[in-house]
């Protein structure tokens, strides 16, 4: 997983409430084999017509905001559904932070899982953020999360909270996975308790 | 000095997988047993080739095909593209990763929960995972069996360790005997009835109480197999000697002397006295009477001699628009006797009824009748074995002369995922465990019941109650 330290990026303002799992990926993408390639239909609805074209009026489909790393929200991102897909097609995309008053909760999750850094601010702070990446080419927003602060284009400051242990794995690149495997060695003395203490334990044969 | 604590079987299994304990109550679990299959395991694959990581323990491992395959004409191949992709994803990355793998074409291939038991896999006092939430099934051997979600999938291949918080236990208890014409479905549909769906949530449920151990090893599997539409993390039934003489001589299962071994072990599991239970519920089974869903959430159960209730009489207005919508989509008025309701299609099969018991039930019923014209009714056993098994006793002949299709083992039409699909406003007795819209194919209307109930449906073309069929 690729480490999260500081990150000063383009930011697109999605200003809506309530954006649930559907709107990020709709459930037709499910059946793909891959976590890889669904940036192309992240909020596909949103952003395409009925013809497959790109809406002209919809943020991400807008120079400069194509190539935003940072999305700046409203109350309740990414509620719904449990799907994993929703925070894959927003990292396949290109996007680090979410920024948001509020998040669901299993999305929240999942975006540690994969990378992703969801920031909640206060309301008003998320406003002025909003209003900061209209401004689009010249405002480059930053995202220090050893400081744990986002400032805006202006050098205005918000610090946020974040939990300790979801911090350290973020800032070492670290995912779950990483994170279990410094555990090794124990896992190793543990198999090997069991196998004193249960030694009748068949393997799985085919 | 202080009391040895006294434990649930919960407890017991959740304690002896514990590697390391967190600040926060998160553990670090061992996992004894990763079911894999074709939907939920491609993304975790990707993942470990990604970051060069290998699967730790493939002899921990076990994948097999069964929500995409079709259920007829299997050597013709996989017309359906994308479901032909994920099957062949799945061989590639088990060969890739040296994972034992059940092909189609096997006589052991079938629904994952099915066969993890059947072949000895599943075993008591064991932690199984697998990308699927009704794998609570392999509670009913006394195992702490839940489902998870794939970069929990990729976490297993690569560490064979899972980051949890603990459940709270609860314990449901029956007493009595299942009346004639009830089954195990009929109980955990009166469960679930009774709980609700949201009953169990951050609970697993151990079941108990006379009615629950006098279940043969099928029945406990349809009860744990539903645990999650209570809401449930998992289910679990103490193992004893139904349970061991069930596993006794299967393919996986210890041997000779490791046999002796692991029985007295496995006795050790069993709930303490006085051990405490977060929520009791209690039911008693001589007043259950074959149940069938009337809405599109499992706890919509009603006695099959009932009538479908009317959202006036509901108590708040948030139920009564729910009641409204459900008998919207489902087609069906107030008032209307469930016995008159018609189907089109019975489906008996799924990881809740497919085994050779359930499909046993279902042919005393079938045999020497006719399936109602215009009806198509099929049974999908739920393994290759299972169909092997029944094909030996002559059940297949007794199903297809009255009618009845007998397919290849698979999810079928438990999902709209494989050629099985209802059509939009079909009306189908299904014996699978979701009713939810849309779950059997979109459109389709689902109601579920035990397999004797939806071979009496198939005989009459409607809702009928199968004690007057005796
Ligand atoms: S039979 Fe149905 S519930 Fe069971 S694993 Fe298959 S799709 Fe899921």
């Amino acid at each position: 997983m690729e480490k999260f330290t500081r990150l000063t990026a383009l930011a697109a303002p999605l200003d809506l409430a309530n954006v649930d799992t559907d709107k990020i990926i709709p459930a037709r993408f499910l059946k793909t084999i891959k976590r890889s390639g669904l940036g192309i239909h992240l909020f596909d609805t949103l952003r395409y017509n009925e013809n497959e074209q790109e809406r002209p009026e919809f943020v991400l489909n807008q120079e400069p905001f194509r190539g935003a790393q940072i999305l700046i929200a409203d109350e309740n991102f990414g509620c719904g559904s449990s799907r994993e897909h929703a925070v894959w097609a927003l990292v396949d995309f290109g996007i680090r932070c979410v920024i948001a008053p509020s998040f669901a909760d299993i999305f929240y999750n999942n975006s540690f899982k994969n990378g992703l850094l969801p920031v909640r601010l206060p309301r008003p702070q998320c406003e002025k953020l909003m209003q900061a990446a209209r401004m689009g080419a010249n405002a480059r927003i930053t995202v220090d999360l050893e400081r744990q602060i986002v400032s805006t284009p202006r050098g205005e400051e918000f610090s946020f909270d974040i939990d300790p242990f979801r911090r350290h794995l973020l800032l070492e690149g670290l995912d779950d996975i990483g994170q279990t495997l410094q555990h090794a060695s124990r896992i190793e003395s543990y198999e090997a308790a069991r196998r004193a203490r249960e030694r009748w334990y068949p393997p799985i044969t085919a | 000095m202080s009391e040895p604590k006294s434990c649930t079987l919960f407890d017991k299994i959740w304690d002896s997988h514990v590697i390391e304990r967190f600040s926060d109550g998160t553990c670090l679990l061992y996992i004894d047993r990763h079911l894999v299959h074709e939907v939920t395991s491609p993304q975790a694959f990707e993942g470990l080739r990604m970051a060069r990581r290998r699967v730790r323990r493939p002899d921990l491992t076990i994948a097999v095909i069964d929500h995409n395959v079709p259920t007829s004409n299997r050597q013709a191949g996989i017309a359906e593209e994308d479901s032909r992709i994920q099957i062949e994803t799945l061989e590639r990355n088990c060969r890739d990763f040296g994972v034992p793998f059940i092909p189609v074409l096997d006589v052991r291939q079938g629904i994952v929960h099915i066969i993890g038991p059947e072949l000895g896999i599943s075993l008591p006092g064991s932690t199984i995972v697998c990308g699927d939430s009704h794998t609570s099934t392999h509670g009913a051997l006394g195992a702490l069996a839940f489902g998870i979600g794939t970069s929990e999938v990729e976490h297993v291949l690569a560490t064979q360790t899972l980051l949890q918080k603990p459940a709270k236990n609860m314990k449901v208890e029956v007493k009595g005997s299942l009346p004639f014409g009830t089954y195990a479905k009929d109980l955990v549909l009166a469960i679930i009835g009774k709980i609700g769906t949201a009953g169990g949530t951050g609970h697993v449920i151990e079941y108990a109480g006379e009615a629950v151990r006098s279940l043969d090893m099928a029945g406990r599997m349809t009860v744990c197999n539903m645990s999650i539409e209570a809401g449930a993390r998992a289910g679990l039934i103490a193992p004893d000697e139904t349970t061991f003489d069930w596993i006794k001589g299967r393919p996986c299962a210890p041997k000779a002397e490791a046999w002796d071994e692991a029985v007295r072990y496995w006795r050790t599991l069993a709930s303490d006295p006085g051990a405490h239970y977060d929520k009791i519920v209690q039911l008693d089974a001589t007043e259950i009477a074959p149940l069938v869903t009337w809405g599109t959430s499992p706890e919509t159960v009603l006695p099959i001699n009932g009538s479908v209730p009317d959202p006036d009489e509901a108590g708040d207005d948030g139920r009564r628009a729910q009641m409204r919508r459900m008998l919207d989509y489902m087609g069906l008025a107030p008032g209307t006797r469930m016995q008159d309701i018609r189907v089109d299609v019975v489906f008996i099969g799924s990881c809740t009824n497919s085994r050779i018991e359930d499909l046993r039930a279902a042919a005393a019923v079938a045999k020497g009748r006719k399936v109602a014209p215009d009806v198509r009714a099929m049974v999908v056993p739920g393994s290759g074995l299972v169909k092997q098994q029944a094909e030996v006793e002559g059940l297949d002949r007794i199903f297809t002369e009255a009618g009845f299709e007998w397919r290849e083992a698979g999810c079928s039409m438990c999902l709209g995922m494989n050629p099985d699909r209802l059509s939009a406003g079909q009306r189908c007795a299904s014996t699978s465990n979701r009713n939810f819209e849309g779950r059997q194919g979109p459109g389709g209307r689902t109601h579920l019941l035990s397999p004797a109930m939806a071979a009496a449906a198939a005989i009459h073309g409607r809702l009928t109650d199968v004690r007057q069929m005796a």
